[in-house]
């Protein structure tokens, strides 16, 4: 009999996860989707895909015949609950990478990929209290991704984490998941409201301009400490908004940023 | 060609990292040489070029790291970087 020092269930577990090289994949079209006319989402397989958590990205590689290489990050659009991996490619007209998973990937098509990767801009659902969530252009896609993963955990840990959503885009066709963040924003405990920049149709009733100072007062929920902020879209868009919520008093290292670089207009 | 639209988060070099260390980066926190500042990885602004990236300070905007893909290495500099803590429940990806 052994009064020695056993290695727990937990500790086993822990040693499996143990970290791996973070290796290139080939992954599966599965489907894809048509979000808006510059947008499409991907449904990938991914075999042996470990697990992702929500606001995660993945780096995408194409290789061409001569041997030249284009990589790009794109952010996960699916819950980490979903059996496939999901990512919505906006197209930028001068892109390289992107104009090639808009028109040109079909299902049954493989694409090189690795991940998940990043563990800085990640929710999860148990970080109990109020969510901020502020979404440029295709910004919304990591955002997205907390949203799905709220929307599928137990009623209790919804109602630890109410969530405002505040998404921008230039007008209401660039709006992406639009029914779908409808229905989630029915939900309780759930606001989401939009601005658009551009133009906005004649019956629209959210707001119409840049997100300023007091725009950005009346949806974000009042600083408290216990409020997490997550802001995703064009460099000038975060940077802006990421200050203004500091001067709001929010905890920087509570507000998460992601910036997606210059716009593409 | 560092113009405040080009700047990205160190976010975005999560997977260049991930190439020199097991563990994410990103969430762990780096003490600028420069000002003493401490904050995540994912925080510092980076700036791409051709050659690799370059991550600053949000506070002081000094160097903090800089990280060089060339045809035969990838090179890391650390050298603006005083310390870098990965805590016990920083993340493995």
């Amino acid at each position: 009999m052994s009064s020695g020092i056993r290695a727990t269930p937990e500790v086993t577990l822990e040693r499996a996860a143990a970290p791996t090289r973070l290796e290139w994949r080939v992954a599966t079209v599965v489907s894809v989707r048509a979000e808006t006319r510059h947008a499409r989402t991907l449904v990938l397989d991914v075999p042996q895909w470990p697990g992702h958590r929500a606001g995660q990205h993945v780096d995408v590689r194409l290789v061409a015949e001569d041997g030249y290489q284009a990589q790009r990050s794109y952010s996960i659009a699916s819950a980490p609950e979903s059996p496939t991996l999901e990512l919505t490619i906006e197209r930028l007209e001068d892109g390289e990478v992107s104009p090639y998973l808009c028109d040109v990937l079909q299902p049954g098509d493989g694409v090189e990929l690795r991940g998940p990767i990043g563990g800085y801009f990640v929710w999860e659902v148990t970080l109990a209290g109020p969510l901020l969530l502020v979404a440029g252009g295709s910004g919304i896609v990591p955002l997205m991704s907390m949203l799905r993963h709220r929307a599928l955990a137990a009623d209790a840990s919804r109602a630890r984490s109410p969530v405002r959503l505040l998404y921008s885009a230039r007008t209401a066709d660039d709006l992406i998941y639009a029914s779908e963040l409808a229905r989630l924003g029915s939900a309780p405990d759930v606001r989401i409201e939009y601005t658009l920049t551009r133009s906005a149709p004649a019956d629209w009733t959210g707001y119409n301009r840049r997100i300023d100072r007091p725009l950005l007062e009346e949806v974000a929920w009042p600083a408290s400490e216990g409020t997490r902020a997550f802001v995703c879209g064009p460099t000038p868009l975060v940077e802006q908004v990421a200050n203004l919520l500091v001067e709001f008093g929010y905890d920087p290292l509570r507000v998460r940023t992601e910036r997606f670089g210059p716009t593409g207009s | 060609m560092q113009t405040e639209e080009m700047r990205l988060d160190g976010n975005a070099a999560a997977g260049l990292l991930r190439e020199l260390f097991v563990r994410d980066m990103t969430s762990a926190m780096a003490t600028c040489r420069g000002c003493g500042n401490v904050g995540p990885v994912g925080a510092l602004l980076e700036y791409g070029h051709q050659m690799g990236i370059v991550l600053r300070c949000p506070t002081c905007e000094g160097v903090v790291l800089r990280l060089v893909h060339a045809a035969d290495a990838l090179r890391l500099d650390p050298s603006g970087m005083a310390l870098l803590t990965l805590t016990d429940g920083t993340p493995v990806s």
